[in-house]
């Protein structure tokens, strides 16, 4: 089963927690998933678009989606997606 | 009164305390320094600025620390060079080159950094710590232990050996990473959401990135209190690059100046050009480079958070961003040296290279004053130059031996002109 980790940002939404398990095998499933759990996430992280928001990073164990397919990037069995704030480094 | 009046997402204007924080709560956007410039113009003058430190700290009004800093260490103003035999070679007559690598940790690293310290130990952080692609590791290695915090410092494995030395002698904690700059700050953020500690370029970035300002602030007095109309800016997460539009817009707002209108162009190596190839292409955002790959590893940002912000300010002030090879690069390097006696690291030779590209395609007008920042010294990537330049002649201690070879000097010379005169 994936592990999503929830940034500080969006913990509010998720009672807290800073690591979950999930079920889906894409990101735009998880982000479905978690939504129905947990309302608003998914509105967070996408822009208006539907799309990843520029201002957020989705990684599949270390690796960003935008070079996986975006959303619809599978997501393996284990595997452990991150959401990240984008405004860093430099 | 208080010059700080809060962090403002730039996107949804969201405003919240100076905390240690760097995105908005609602949208993700990156939180930046709001200064109260009616009460900054109340208290700031020429004059003051005039007989303050020979430091950045010259400008503590405009900048978001209390007091506190640490006065010994001189980091900021800089020479602002008159450049005319750089200028005449590539066809500008109103050229600078602002020397930033005479810092104390020898890049421009070391003004975003002396605000990020300052501002750590006012929040209580006990832990200093960044991402680096190579120069900023030196800048927090060096103020964190001076200052006496512990600090940890993340760079890629294979940054130049230069990089390693200058940021490992300091003593700091110095992890490297094997992976992409973009890999390891993606971990960092992921550290700085677990840790108490003051990353500099991640949680107390707003401040950290205000520190960039100053080298706009530098420039206006420098030239007499006049912003230049034209200006160069390396490009790696576009902080220093919006950052230096930022200070010149402020020296109107606090009325230092009563008008400005710079152009601000920027630089970036084609192996990692993700700004540039969105300006070219007319785009709103970048597309991010996953494998970067150029001899200037300080602007190997594939996935540059100021990146959208850089396409604005550089439409917005008629600038251009513009990308060049690594044999271009190597050459503004030397050309650099050979001309006005700087030696620049590899982002450097991309800044002048890019200067020349401008200059000779007529975007940089000649009589235009124009100022291209040099923000890291030549020493500490010596492999960019590596095979490009040699020792001229090997001699032994003999006056004969002197003799004979500046005779060959003479006859390459010598030869090198007749062939020169016959083609015409």
């Amino acid at each position: 089963m994936p592990t999503i980790r929830i940034p500080s940002q969006l913990r509010s939404l998720v009672d807290g927690q800073r690591k979950m398990e999930v079920t889906g095998s894409t990101i735009r499933a998880i982000l479905d998933e978690l939504d129905a759990k947990h309302p608003g996430i998914k509105n967070r992280v996408l822009d208006e678009k539907g799309e990843p928001s520029a201002f957020v990073g989705v990684y599949i164990d270390g690796e960003d989606i935008r070079f996986l397919g975006g959303l619809d990037a599978e997501v393996p069995e284990g595997a452990e997606v991150s959401i990240v704030p984008a405004a860093a480094g430099g | 009164m208080t010059k700080v009046l809060g962090l403002k997402c730039k996107e949804c204007g969201e405003v919240y305390e100076a905390e240690g924080i760097h995105v908005c709560d609602l949208c993700f956007g990156p939180l930046e320094v709001a200064l109260d410039y009616d009460y900054i113009k109340s208290i700031i003058s020429r004059e003051k600025i005039e007989s303050g430190p020979i430091s950045l700290w010259r400008y503590v009004d405009l900048l978001p620390v209390n007091s506190g800093w640490d006065a010994d260490v001189r980091v900021g103003f800089t020479p602002l060079q008159h450049a005319p035999r750089l200028g005449a070679a590539i066809g500008l007559k109103n050229l600078y080159v602002k020397n930033d690598a005479v810092n104390p940790t020898y890049s421009f690293k070391d003004r975003p950094v002396a605000i990020a310290v300052t501002k750590a130990r006012e929040l209580g952080h006990t832990v200093f710590a960044c991402a680096s692609t190579g120069n900023l590791a030196s800048a927090v290695a060096a103020a964190g232990m001076k200052a006496g915090l512990e600090t940890y410092v993340f760079l890629p494995a294979d940054v130049e050996a230069g990089k390693i030395t200058n940021a490992a002698v300091y003593g700091a904690n110095l992890i490297a990473v094997n992976g992409t700059y973009d890999q390891l700050n993606r971990l960092c953020s992921e550290i700085a959401d677990e840790e108490d500690w003051a990353f500099c370029n991640i949680n107390v970035r707003p401040y950290y990135a205000e520190g960039s300002k100053t080298l706009a602030y530098e420039t206006v007095e420098q030239l007499g209190w006049r912003a230049p109309e034209h200006v160069v800016v390396p490009i790696a997460s576009g902080a220093l690059y919006t950052k230096i539009a930022h200070g010149f817009r402020e020296m109107v707002d606090v009325g230092l100046i009563s008008s400005q209108s710079v152009r601000i162009s920027g630089a970036q190596a084609e192996g990692c050009g993700p700004v540039a190839a969105a300006f070219a292409g007319g785009e709103q955002s970048f597309e991010p480079v996953r494998q970067p790959d150029t001899i200037a590893k300080s602007l190997a940002i594939g996935n540059p958070a100021d990146g959208n912000y850089s396409l604005e300010v550089a439409r917005q002030t008629n600038g251009v961003i513009q990308s060049v090879t690594d044999a271009e690069t190597v050459e503004g390097i030397k050309l650099l040296a050979c001309t006005e006696g700087i030696f620049t690291e590899a982002a450097g030779g991309v800044t002048i290279a890019t200067l020349q590209k401008l200059a000779t395609s007529s975007v940089i007008g000649e009589d235009e004053v124009t100022v291209a920042y040099v923000t890291g010294n030549g020493l500490k990537t010596q492999e960019a130059v590596d095979g490009h330049v040699s020792v001229t002649v090997t001699i032994d201690p003999t006056i004969g031996s002197f003799e004979d070879a500046m005779e060959s000097r003479q006859q390459t010379d010598l030869a090198w002109s007749a062939s020169h005169a016959s083609t015409g």
